[in-house]
């Protein structure tokens, strides 16, 4: 319900003689274009130029983290497929081969085309295993290349780990690989 | 060949291939700094990949034009839709036709007046402008009725109806000038302007220019009288339909009728080829030297239009279709016609050309309109008068 007060009328100006001939309206504005005109322009000449991005929050291509093994840090929670907007996350899960986790993805790939690079994935993950990184230039030749499995996510870890480090989990959520290590904020548990 | 040129019949035939070319370049280059100046003017660069910086560009978009695939419609009224961006484009040329480019020259330098520097020298080129130039809105409307498609339809209306509105105001303003020189032969119109005791027609009335030079505005399709090309409402306009060179014409058409209207004011206010005090641009000056010097000034004042042309484009938002017949029917034709009645009157007097009577009366005339908005700014505009009590101005809180 919106309240009476929080409504703010807004009406046209009421024009006074000289503004309802336009000209002096249109001459000061000229006036605006023609500075503009002598300014220097705010285009970044992209391919040649880039702009400076801001590393922390640029959400770009997605990753697969690494943990300090080098294994991938998922553990298959389907989290990031479950709060997915755009439904374009399939995880196919299979029993960790390692004994510190229960489940590990066989199977993991984002469809690149179809996400809308919201952060929702990486909001839920528990474990900080799949981030978005600032890399933008994303081209394919056909829909099939741009469907990013495991094996390419991970990679795009190591091109980017040195950018953007992984953010540490202990300090964001669980341990690194899914263990509730005692003594450590245990994240969003509710 | 000097023989040769000095026949009229052969000078302009040769002046007609000149000027075809030349207007062709600079309407392709219009299109370049169209979009140059949009850019400056919204802090961009604009176009600058093709050649140094995109000087190259129009080429680029010519072979676009000719390269693309031409579509025509299955259910378009087919001799019309192929018709029109013709007529269009060639319309917007002949009006080159009549313009006095240079007066007369004297190109052996013997003393006898050989030839002008204009391609037809008809009594009544006045109107022949006037004429072609309306005629101009032919192509929009075929364009648009023979698309078959309603908002092409309804921009060929729009269209109609702007025009219908605009060529009264302009014709009198026309008027005030043609009364006050009492030729209209645009040879003469300039030369009326220039000399002992003759000033350009924009000192006696400053009020008339600026009639003429909106209603060039709303004639030639330019914001802020776009109406008829509203892409957010219309798609395209009269021209949605229109694919490759057909798109094309249309587009050069339009700009080559801004460069006819942009000649036209210049010699009706602003003295056409003449310049006060430089020698080498007077009557007297008849050498092919002096000729060309004269085609550059009048060349550098229609390019000064076209500037502004584009220049206001950028700045001033479209105006809502009510507002436009608001401003010609209520605004501009009342004025002009007293302005008309006031430039008749001075010539009964015999005061035509005498600044202060002329020159005071267009002041006198601001005033009164000043006066006579100022009686009426109680009143708000349009539809607006008609909201209901809410949207009145209430008191701020905080
Ligand atoms: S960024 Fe958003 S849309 Fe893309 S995969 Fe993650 S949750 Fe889905
Ligand atoms: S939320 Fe994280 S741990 Fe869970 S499946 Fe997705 S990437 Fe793996």
């Amino acid at each position: 319900m919106i309240r009476d007060e929080d409504i703010i009328v807004v009406d046209t100006p009421v024009l006074n003689a000289a503004e309802r001939l336009y000209i002096p309206q249109i001459v000061a504005g000229m006036q605006v274009t023609l500075r503009h005109m002598f300014k220097k322009s705010i285009t970044v000449q992209y391919p040649e130029q880039k702009r400076t991005l801001r590393l922390e929050n640029y959400r770009g291509v997605h990753r697969l983290n690494r943990d300090e093994e080098g294994r991938v840090a998922c553990v298959a929670c389907f989290m990031c497929e479950t709060a997915c907007p755009a439904h374009c996350i399939h995880i196919v899960a299979e029993e960790s081969p390692w004994d510190d986790r229960e489940k590990y993805p066989l199977q993991f790939d984002i469809d690149e085309l179809r996400c809308i690079y919201c952060g929702m994935c990486e909001e839920a993950c528990p474990v900080d295993a799949i981030e978005l990184t600032p890399e933008y230039n994303l081209v394919g030749r056909s829909r099939q290349e741009m469907v990013f499995d495991k094996e390419k996510l991970l990679k795009v870890y190591d091109q980017t780990k040195t950018e953007k480090p992984r953010k540490n989990p202990r300090i964001t959520g669980y341990a690194g690989t899914g263990n509730r290590t005692e003594g450590q904020p245990t994240g969003d548990s509710h | 060949m000097l023989d040769i040129l000095k026949d009229q019949f052969w000078f302009s035939a040769i002046l007609t291939v000149v000027l075809i070319g030349a207007i062709m370049g600079v309407v392709a280059y219009c299109i370049y700094f169209e979009r140059k100046i949009s850019a400056w003017i919204q802090d961009r660069v604009g176009p600058n990949r093709v050649g140094p910086f995109g000087l190259f560009q129009p080429l680029a978009d010519g072979a676009k034009f000719l390269f693309k695939e031409d579509i025509i419609p299955a259910n378009v009224d087919k001799p019309l839709f192929l018709i029109a961006p013709v007529i269009a484009f060639g319309l917007a040329m002949i009006g080159f036709a009549v313009l006095p480019w240079g007066g007369n020259v004297d190109l052996d330098a013997d003393g006898i007046i050989d030839v002008t520097a204009q391609v037809a020298d008809p009594g009544i080129g006045l109107l022949y402008l006037l004429g072609v130039g309306s005629l101009g809105i032919y192509g929009v409307v075929l364009g648009g009725w023979a698309n078959n498609n309603k908002y092409a339809f309804f921009s060929a209306m729009r269209s109609t109806a702007q025009m219908l509105s605009y060529e009264i105001p302009m014709g009198i303003a026309i008027f005030v000038v043609v009364i006050t020189v009492g030729t209209l032969r645009l040879e003469d119109i300039v030369l009326s302007q220039i000399g002992e005791g003759n000033v350009w027609n924009i000192v006696l009335h400053p009020f008339a220019f600026i009639i003429l030079l909106i209603t060039i505005f709303a004639e030639t399709n330019r914001t802020p009288f776009d109406l008829a090309e509203a892409e957010q409402e219309l798609v395209g306009g009269y021209h949605t339909e229109y694919s490759a060179l057909k798109f094309g014409m249309f587009f050069l058409g339009e700009y080559a009728h801004m460069i006819t209207g942009s000649g036209f004011i210049t010699i009706l206010f602003l003295g056409g080829w003449h310049l006060p005090g430089v020698p080498g641009l007077q009557p007297g000056d008849v050498s092919i030297w002096a000729m060309l010097f004269k085609m550059t000034v009048m060349g550098a004042k229609i390019v000064g239009f076209l500037f502004l042309f584009m220049w206001v484009r950028w700045t001033i938002p479209r105006f809502r279709f009510d507002q436009l017949m608001r401003l010609s029917w209520k605004g501009l034709l009342p004025i002009s016609m007293i302005l008309a009645g006031y430039a008749t009157t001075l010539v009964y007097l015999g005061k035509a050309t005498n600044i202060p009577w002329a020159l005071g009366g267009n002041v006198a005339l601001l005033v009164i309109v000043l006066i006579y908005n100022g009686l009426r700014s109680g009143e708000i505009t349009g539809r607006q008068a008609n909201l209901p009590a809410i949207a009145r101005p209430v008191e701020a809180h905080s």
